[in-house]
């Protein structure tokens, strides 16, 4: 393992900005995992330090492919994470709107350029992603329908869902989209959590990867089997939505099996705790996501389910 | 003295969690002459932190009052798109750190946010004018201008002449761009003017007097008001579809930014336009020069740096010239 300075900017008063990278093997720049680039995205950090203690053994062992290397970016703006700002310190921007980025750009976009020049030669990228909304997921992998997207590769992974997604104006400015266009072979993996480290999905991300790099002969490992692979829309997900504002208790998890007519959450009044409304399942399904606030506010989706019909 | 009708209407509002609605409204005032069928939407605070706009509002409606036989048709004021950013000073929608000007046109199915956006769209659909008044950020400060797509230049630049701004700037298109307020409603045949003027949580009142005139005189192009004495300046307009117009002035190194020019100055080459410094070392690290002879339309007000922290905009002297 290589530990590498990728980009750097010096500052006024704080310690620089850096973006660090560690690379495995050699040769052929194969595998490049992404981590947080949000200062919330705390289990997105925690996925890659997993990654990086499993490479680290495998790399010790011999078990990476001759002429194979992997880059894993555990943080691309520590700068927010250190200030718990979601985005960047300054003015607010999103480095996952800035990409391709820019070198002479405005400062995100320039941290954007100098991580793209470095990881855009790359033949698969993943990213550990997170949800614009609060919430658990069910873990999976998530492609953009840019044309470009390879469906039977992100079934390679082995978890329970392959979510295809159509881009909305703003996701042309992400890496994901960007890795497609630069012809990279791009995924997204969303584990359960983001503010808060959830393990037992960390290490199902992870072993994911392991398998998905083992198919492809990148590493040398046992892998598990995992899931068929169920490919799902993003726009079949059935959404249910907030009639009323109030306190959320929610009565499942993500991953969760429901059957039509479980009750799903309860929606209470704040002062009087008085039910405003109790949702139940319109379907049988997999819970995809849950609302994972206090708060929930009037229309907020605050569960996703898969459908299911074949639910027992 | 004729009389106005006049009434503060909610566009739409939404449940939020305790006690409290989240309510967009508008005051509608209209004129005497029911003749004339036309309607213009004033449209401001989508930015929480861009308050330049709210003395637009009260200017607009002190005139319409004090002259109301001269208004025919309707007007529509909206001075607070983004309310709980406004009273927050939040750029975002507070608690969904989410930029409003990247939701539009909304989802009548979607979230509260969604929702709001879908609302304001129906709620502006049909009219023949709206102006939606920004104020840059709180970082930099812009010359009163307008910025239009190029994909509606065509129905755009006739009316952006009449607006009484220091300057048009014609842009490429952006796919990013489509989710704002201004493109949903030019892409629904609302010609719609996006104002950039002044700078981020200030009041510059002269600007403001400036946009109201433009206002005026837009309404007079569109027989909504009837005035002789109309305020109009020839504005500066930039075809720069291809980006080429334009010098950007961005810091090398961080630190804090002093401006030795203001913006709206004439700058030649190698004129200083300011100097990054350091406090702590007591020296300059950079001094920003003008690369080009040009006219500085946007400066940095904002002290704080990073490398990369755009610090101005010039627009090259040929095309000012021309």
């Amino acid at each position: 393992m290589t530990e590498e300075i990728l980009f750097q900017i010096k500052a006024l008063y704080r310690d620089d900005f850096r973006i660090r990278g560690y690379r495995f093997g050699n040769g052929e720049d194969s595998v490049c995992i992404m981590g947080s680039m949000r200062g919330n995205e705390y289990q997105q950090i925690y996925a890659c330090a997993l990654m990086i203690d499993k490479l680290k053994r495998l790399e010790e062992k011999g078990r990476i492919s001759k002429n194979r290397s992997v880059l894993v970016i555990p943080c691309a703006n520590p700068y927010s994470v250190n200030t718990k700002k979601r985005f960047w310190t300054v003015d607010n921007t999103d480095i996952n709107r800035m990409f391709p980025g820019y070198s002479l750009g405005e400062t995100t976009q320039r941290i954007a350029g100098g991580i793209f020049d470095e990881i855009k030669k790359y033949k698969y990228g993943v990213q550990f992603a997170s949800f614009y909304m609060p919430g658990y997921f069910v873990p999976h992998i998530r492609m953009m329908k840019t044309g470009r997207e390879n469906i039977e590769l992100a079934k390679q992974f082995g978890l329970p869902y392959v979510v295809l997604h159509h881009p909305r104006p703003f996701d042309t400015a992400t890496l994901n989209y960007n890795w497609q266009i630069w012809n990279t072979d791009a995924f997204s993996i969303y584990t359960t959590s983001t503010g808060n480290i959830d393990k037992k999905s960390a290490e199902q991300a992870c072993d994911a990867i392991l398998n998905f790099m083992s198919k492809q002969e990148i590493i040398s490992f046992r892998s598990y089997e995992g899931y068929i692979s169920r490919v799902v829309e993003s726009k079949d997900f059935i959404t249910i939505r907030a009639e009323k504002a109030g306190f959320f208790e929610s009565c499942v998890s993500a991953g969760g099996k429901v059957t039509k007519d479980n009750l799903l959450a309860v929606i209470k009044d704040p002062y009087t705790l008085r039910v405003h409304q109790e949702i139940y399942s319109p379907q049988s399904g997999i819970v995809a996501f849950v609302h994972n606030e206090t708060l929930a506010y009037q229309n907020t989706a605050v569960i996703k389910l898969i459908e299911d019909e074949d639910m027992l | 003295m004729p009389n106005l009708k006049d009434a503060i209407i909610e566009v739409v509002s939404a449940e939020m969690p305790v006690d409290e609605r989240l309510m967009i409204k508008k005051h509608r005032i209209i004129g005497t002459d029911k003749t004339i069928g036309k309607r213009i939407c004033i449209v401001t605070g989508i930015h929480g932190d861009e308050l330049e706009g709210q003395f637009v509002c009260y200017e607009v409606s002190r005139r319409i009052h004090e002259n109301a036989g001269a208004l025919k048709g309707i007007v529509d004021i909206y001075p607070a798109m983004n309310p709980i950013g406004i009273d927050s000073v939040t750029r975002g929608i507070p608690a969904f750190d989410l930029d409003m000007n990247r939701i539009f046109p909304g989802n009548s199915d979607g979230d509260m946010n969604e929702y709001v956006a879908s609302e304001i769209i129906k709620d502006c659909r049909g009219a023949d004018l709206c102006i939606d008044i920004h104020a840059s950020n709180i970082f930099l400060t812009e010359v009163p201008q307008i910025r239009i797509n190029e994909l509606h230049k065509e129905s755009l630049i006739p009316l952006a002449k009449q607006a009484n701004m220091d300057f048009i700037w014609i842009h490429g298109n952006n796919t990013v761009l489509k989710s704002t307020f201004a493109y949903s409603l030019n892409s629904i045949q609302v010609p719609t003017l996006v104002v950039e003027m002044g700078v981020g949580m200030r009041i510059t009142k002269e600007y403001g007097i400036q946009l109201a005139d433009g206002i005026f005189s837009l309404m007079n192009y569109l027989e909504m008001w009837t005035d002789s004495n109309m305020n109009k300046k020839t504005p500066i307009i930039s075809y720069d579809q291809d980006g080429t117009d334009v010098i950007y002035l961005n810091a090398p190194v961080s630190g804090v930014y002093v401006k030795e020019r203001d913006h709206g100055s004439i700058v030649h080459r190698g004129d200083k336009i300011g100097n990054i410094i350091d406090p702590l070392g007591g020296k300059i690290l950079f001094e920003v020069t003008a690369p080009d002879d040009g006219w500085l339309f946007t400066s940095r007000e904002y002290p704080i740096v990073d490398a990369g922290s755009l610090v101005g905009r010039i627009l090259k002297k040929e095309v000012y010239e021309k």
